[in-house]
């Protein structure tokens, strides 16, 4: 196990995944004596610094983190917002850009809204967020789906290749949560081909040519879908 | 978590168009995949998926006194377990109300269809009868558990072989199966559940479907001698249903049965000669 990793693998928690005093511990690793041992499920990498990119597993809340979130409930000064993962976030009115009546909470995000929101403190359990950033507030229209959080960075892909490559054939707009919720607007043919196209990234998050594959799965319908729907909806 | 208000509202807007969000028609299952044989030590074993729904489903047989109001008839019992791995929405203990409406609505299907033919599971009139045991599982909860949950039932009990009885014992061999099929009869029972949002209706729901629906009926339906049958039927959810739409369920119903049930069952008996 000396030898130099240079291909990323497989690793289970308590695995051994190199040992000699040349490495460090990164992400979701520990140290033990010489060892350095994984600490969740997911792909070890790294020279040096040996880290592990987990497949499975919730949401971590992180500060700074772009999420979206669902309200579940409202307070006398803010609302309750599921982030998924175990603990609730909270978002407080004073967070809000513009000033909100304390009497009309409800009327601007009601149980059951969703909010893209960023987290600016992290607590022991529970995250506090803000709406006072560019691109945040409540949404409005189109439709949200799931994926692992772990799966993110793939679905964004290199300074956004994935995502914009997505965008630009689908004719949506979509916003990604940190956490895993993902807001897609647009029309009904390109909602759904986003869907299909997130949804297969998100499958195939660890294979090889992934761009490759997303390209031809959206080259080879959208363009046969599209004119139809224009014509239609004219 | 439950479902955002823009799903909500996206799926009731798309549906007056006759459109849905993944692109089926409103009468369109998603793909149906069965398979047998995943249980060693159960008599009959079936896993059915619908899309990303999953349900296991086993069948076992035991011998135990009859019912004293009949007789020279063999028993069946089913029960349905929504196991937290199915859903966030679900927990550990005994079966819930949904659960527990689940299997009593699968009971009822092939129960009322007379697809056990309960008559030849008799031992020893009055004395001892073979009962038979269903349990279903919720594997994975993506919508639709209950056609899912029917469909599975039906495959195992397809399957399913009698295991060995000791006569001078009064014991049942427990692993050692003979070569006999449970007594099944021509009706096969198909169940389907419709679902109503504002005055449009649908089949096969996924899970924000499903949260979205307002009003449900469940029909268990056979065709023993090229007329339909319909042999269970169960509502559910506040919204009602005027008897036109309930004609029409009644037709879409015949139709599905005629468009879904030869190729399902075909899957079903390639599986069995297997």
């Amino acid at each position: 196990m000396t030898e130099k990793k240079e291909k990323r693998r497989i690793v289970i928690p308590g695995e051994v995944i190199v040992s000699g005093d040349d490495y460090l511990p990164g992400d979701f690793t520990r140290k033990e004596g010489k060892d350095i041992i994984a600490q969740r499920y997911g792909l070890a990498e790294g020279d040096r610094v040996i880290k592990i990119i987990p497949i499975s597993g919730v949401y971590e809340p992180r500060r700074g983190n772009t999420v979206i979130g669902r309200v579940s409930d409202i307070t006398f000064n803010g609302w309750i917002v599921e982030i998924g993962g175990p603990y609730g976030a909270f978002l407080s009115l004073m967070e809000c850009p513009r000033f909100i009546n304390k009497n009309d909470i409800a009327e601007f995000a009601n149980i059951g809204d969703l909010f893209c929101a960023k987290i600016f403190t992290v607590k022991r359990n529970s995250a506090d967020l803000t709406l006072k950033s560019r691109g945040l507030g409540k949404l409005e229209g189109g439709r949200v789906i799931k994926i692992n959080p772990h799966k993110v960075p793939r679905v964004i892909g290199k300074e956004g290749s994935m995502i914009n490559l997505i965008k630009n054939e689908t004719q949506t707009e979509i916003n990604v949560g940190q956490n895993g919720f993902i807001w897609i607007k647009g029309d009904l043919a390109g909602e759904e081909k986003a869907e299909k196209t997130i949804e297969l990234v998100a499958k195939e998050a660890n294979s090889e040519g992934l761009t490759e594959k997303v390209e031809k799965f959206l080259g080879g319908k959208i363009k046969k879908i599209n004119p139809e729907e224009m014509v239609k909806e004219e | 978590m439950e479902i955002p208000n823009i799903n909500k509202n996206k799926i009731t807007e798309v549906l007056e168009k006759d459109k849905r969000l993944d692109g089926r028609k409103l009468f369109d299952y998603r793909d149906i995949e069965i398979e047998t044989g995943i249980s060693k030590n159960a008599e009959g074993s079936a896993r059915v998926r619908i899309g990303k729904t999953e349900v296991i489903v086993g069948v076992k047989m035991d011998v135990q006194e009859p019912y004293p109001d009949h007789e020279d008839e063999g028993t069946l019992i089913t029960g349905m377990e929504f196991s937290p791995i199915s859903g966030e929405r679900y927990e550990s203990g005994p079966p819930k109300i949904d659960a527990i409406e689940v299997a009593r609505v699968v009971d009822r299907g092939i129960r009322e269809s007379k697809f056990i033919d309960f008559k030849k599971l008799c031992i020893k009139e009055g004395e001892k009868v073979w009962s038979v045991l269903i349990d279903i599982y919720a594997i994975n909860d993506d919508g639709n558990i209950l056609d899912a949950s029917a469909l599975a039932s039906v495959a195992a009990l397809m399957v399913a072989k009698m295991p060995e009885y000791d006569e001078k014992t009064e014991k049942v061999k427990f692993g050692e199966f003979t070569k006999d099929s449970v007594p099944l009869t021509e009706n096969i029972p198909f169940t389907m559940t419709f679902h109503k949002i504002k005055n449009k209706l649908f089949i096969d729901p996924n899970r924000d479907e499903e949260d979205t629906s307002e009003g449900r009926v469940t029909l268990a339906i056979t065709k023993p001698k090229k007329e339909y049958i319909i042999n269970a039927m169960q509502k559910g959810d506040m919204a009602l249903f005027s008897i036109d739409e309930l004609e029409q369920v009644v037709k879409e119903t015949e139709k599905l049965y005629d468009k879904m049930f030869n190729e399902l069952n075909k899957k079903i008996e390639k599986l069995m000669k297997k």
